[in-house]
């Protein structure tokens, strides 16, 4: 029996997309704090405003992160979320689950919390979505003990790694993004557990330059598929492609009659670098000139495929707009090998260089991208101990303004000017 | 046993990490990890993945509320253990994944999920609108400007169709962000529906000693808007802030390190719309998405004119863009003065970057077209 009225939310019942209203509802049936919740969103629809208080410190025991405490500005009219804490779950890589995990993490849930969560939060995780702070501590005892399972980040640490589903069921993956995320997320729990860093730091792992976990977007630190030698080609697809047999782009565009498929327009032509060409009915590629964009893979997925000597490209200091503006994040390394053989140690390598100088000059509340803008990126390669390449650059600067060393400089900067003057009169 | 707050450090475990990924891998994707071949959508929602061993995976995916209640997942294990094994699987869009690995199972499993009202929409795929990525809004968060699950409800109903089809140039990533935070990072997305305030903070003169850390505070302000102040509060002079309003752009980052310094405001706040971004390499780099409306209000339940201002890009693009080109490539295209033209948008100054790096967007070529702008 609902416990407020919600003519606005009720409105968001109708329609064809699946409504969260309804879902609530349902779930209040079983768990009446859920009317509360209901109750309190119908209040923010009314006066356009949140009613949730600013922050709220609370966690378990020994993490600095995992649980983000919330609590109602309007608690003796909705009651059951007085509290309504967020509790971060760590993800699956890839987030597969068994049907017997997610029941028995749910079932926990119910026991303990509203019963409402997001699958899955922007980072990652399980975020399960509502519960009182006395909760927190049984339930994490059981997240532990019954499932083996554990918090994932919040604040000024390493946040919840995240990856794209790669080899598990994608051909276009260049490297193995699941077991590389789950490697260092295990390697790493005390970073992500403890916030010991000026903010939040952020790991994502893309197989391919499609890149579907948004890892240049979205991440401090991405690690995006990419290859070395040639796209592999089955001349025999491409001509089943041509003669129309073999939808284009996956069957993607099956929606609308775009006429018939021509490798000239949808490939060759749309190639940015324009290293493509037929002979005959054979299809060229120089792959000298290619970029791995992955576009023509895209479009002919049954003829071409990313080259064989898979590895990775590595990229850093990507962040949404706050607080100096969006960044993407800027290329580094080009091209690495990754290998669970070497339980990829040259890629932690290369964290921990980021991490040593970033924990040391970066300013509280500034993420490695905005520490790289300020000290500017010629000082982030001498950091990084790499030589500048000119695929760090769009392109050269077109300015002047070089900084020299004193060392590079025949002579010195220490000069007398009295010996100037002797040549050159004032 | 269970935890015994007597006693709340004996027996701890800490430090455990996810559950292994291989553990949750249905028999099929563990089978052939690594050896797959190609894949093709054979229908709206529909994939099918082949291995080199000639096994094949099919893929139904679903959308939803990214905000579901144990109820709706006991119903989605309930439908993969009807069908999938026993494994089921997300997306990073918020949609579900089933996996069947026969074609023949494809179709039962289909007639199951439509047999379960409008909870389970099958889509999601190729040159369509995919699930919306989006925070949490007014639910659960203490910095929204606007709703989150509410307005995606509202914008997924009126493009349901596009969802359900795969009949635009290419695929359409629409993303919302309640606040400037953008934990939906909706910085590269083809279109962002982007929470803004647009009143300066109001200082709680009366509550900052006690919850602030005024350096901070002040140090927080991108543009030196928040200054230190001396206020009297109950007779007594004590350290504050102060706004300098001609300076302050609403991000809120001030108020994210001083609970002290509200800006939330029923009539400030609103909805901006953000479009051309990109996160994808394929043909061209990654692009931001670019401010075309600066505001429009929050208008709950169902924010029409943010919904018509969503529907309205995406139908002028689907008619007006070649096959795929994604909403930025076709706006870089045609150009952005012929996008606000075409899209009937009215440009205004706020459209004009005057922040950092904003020159780089300024134009300094004589190269450009004549719309209904140039009067």
């Amino acid at each position: 029996m609902a416990k407020h009225d919600t003519p606005l939310l009720d409105e968001l019942e109708k329609g064809p997309w699946p409504s969260f209203v309804t879902d609530i509802k349902r779930q209040a049936e079983k768990n009446p704090d859920c009317w509360d919740i209901l109750g309190i969103l119908e209040l923010s629809f009314r006066d356009k405003i949140t009613h949730w208080k600013h922050g709220g410190i609370v966690g378990v025991f020994g993490y600095g992160g995992g649980i983000v405490g919330r609590y109602a500005d309007v608690p003796k009219e909705y009651p059951g979320v007085e509290h309504f804490h967020t509790v971060r779950v760590n993800q699956p890589a890839s987030k597969y689950y068994s049907t017997e995990n997610l029941r028995h993490l749910m079932e926990l849930w119910d026991k303990h919390g509203s019963g409402m969560t997001n699958m899955h939060g922007s980072t990652g995780d399980i975020i399960l979505l509502g519960c009182r702070t006395e909760a927190l501590e049984p339930f994490f005892w059981d997240l532990t003990h019954e499932l083996g399972q554990d918090l994932g980040g919040s604040g000024s640490n390493l946040r919840t790694p995240a990856n794209c589903l790669g080899e598990s069921r994608c051909e276009w993956s260049c490297y193995d993004t699941e077991e590389l995320c789950h490697h260092l997320t295990m390697h790493y729990q005390d970073e992500i557990h403890r916030p010991a860093f000026p903010y939040k730091f952020k790991f994502k792992f893309s197989g391919c330059a499609n890149d579907c976990v948004a890892a240049i977007a979205r991440s401090d630190f991405a690690v995006i598929g990419t290859w070395k030698d040639d796209i592999r080609i089955d001349q025999a697809a491409v001509k089943e492609y041509v003669a129309g047999n073999i939808p284009a782009n996956g069957g993607a565009h099956s929606g609308r009659d775009w006429g018939s498929f021509s490798i000239k327009k949808e490939v060759i032509d749309l190639c940015p670098t324009n290293c493509m060409w037929m002979e005959g009915d054979e299809l060229k590629i120089d792959d000298t000139e290619c970029t791995r964009c992955m576009h023509c893979i895209n479009v002919m997925p049954r003829a071409l495929r990313p080259g064989a000597q898979g590895g990775a490209s590595i990229l850093i200091g990507a962040k949404a707009p706050i607080l100096d503006g969006a960044q993407f994040a800027t290329l580094i390394f080009p091209f690495i090998e990754i290998s669970a053989e070497n339980e990829f140690e040259n890629v932690i390598e290369i964290i921990e260089n980021v991490w040593d100088w970033w924990m040391e000059v970066g300013k509280n509340r500034e993420r490695v991208g905005e520490t790289m803008q300020r000290v500017g990126l010629p000082t982030f390669i001498k950091v990084m101990g790499i030589d500048p390449i000119p695929q760090h650059v769009k392109e050269p600067r077109s300015n002047p303004y070089v900084f020299w060393e004193e060392e590079e400089v025949e002579g010195g900067f220490d000069r007398s000017v009295e010996e100037f003057r002797k040549r050159h009169a004032a | 046993m269970g935890y015994d707050p007597e006693k709340p450090m004996v027996d701890r475990i800490t430090d455990l990490g996810p559950p292994h990924y291989s553990k949750f891998h249905p028999p099929v994707i563990a089978k052939n990890k690594g050896k797959w071949l190609w894949h093709e959508i054979t229908q709206p929602g529909v994939l099918v993945h082949k291995a080199e061993s000639g096994d094949e995976c099919w893929t139904v995916r679903v959308g939803g509320a990214r905000l579901m209640s144990t109820e709706h997942i006991y119903e989605l294990c309930d439908v993969a253990d009807a069908h999938c094994d026993g494994y089921l699987r997300f997306t990073t869009r918020n949609n579900v994944e089933f996996m069947v690995d026969d074609k023949a199972k494809v179709q039962p499993l289909l007639d199951d999920l439509a047999s379960r009202g409008n909870k389970f929409p099958v889509g999601g795929t190729g040159a369509g609108v995919t699930n919306i990525v989006h925070t949490q809004g007014w639910v659960h968060c203490h910095t929204p400007a606007t709703d989150a699950s509410g307005v995606v409800k509202a914008v997924m109903d009126e493009l349901f169709d596009y969802f359900v089809t795969m009949s635009l140039p290419a695929q359409v990533r629409i993303a919302l962000a309640c606040c400037l935070n953008m934990c939906g990072a909706v910085h590269a997305s083809d279109i962002a529906i982007l929470g803004v305030h647009r009143k300066p903070p109001m200082i709680d003169h009366s509550r900052i000693t006690g919850v602030c850390e005024l350096p901070l505070a002040i140090a927080s302000c991108p543009l030196g808007a928040v200054k230190p102040a001396k206020a009297t509060v109950d007779g007594v002079e004590i350290k504050t802030v102060k706004i300098n309003n001609d300076r302050c752009m609403y991000c809120g980052n001030c108020y994210t390190m001083c609970p002290a310094m509200p800006l939330a405001d029923p009539e400030g706040d609103g909805i901006a719309i953000l479009v051309g971004g990109k996160v994808s390499n394929s043909r061209t780099s990654p692009k931001f998405s670019k401010l075309v409306i600066p505001f429009l209000p929050n208008t709950p339940p169902r924010w029409p004119e943010t919904v018509e201002a969503v529907k309205n890009i995406v139908e002028v693009y689907a008619k007006d863009a070649r096959k795929y080109e994604r909403v930025g490539e076709w706006a870089e295209r045609i150009g952005w003065e012929k996008f606000f033209e075409k899209c009937n948008i009215p440009f205004t100054i706020k459209s004009v970057d005057d922040y950092r790096l904003a020159y780089d967007t300024w134009r300094t070529t004589t190269n450009f077209k004549y719309t209904n702008a140039i009067k």
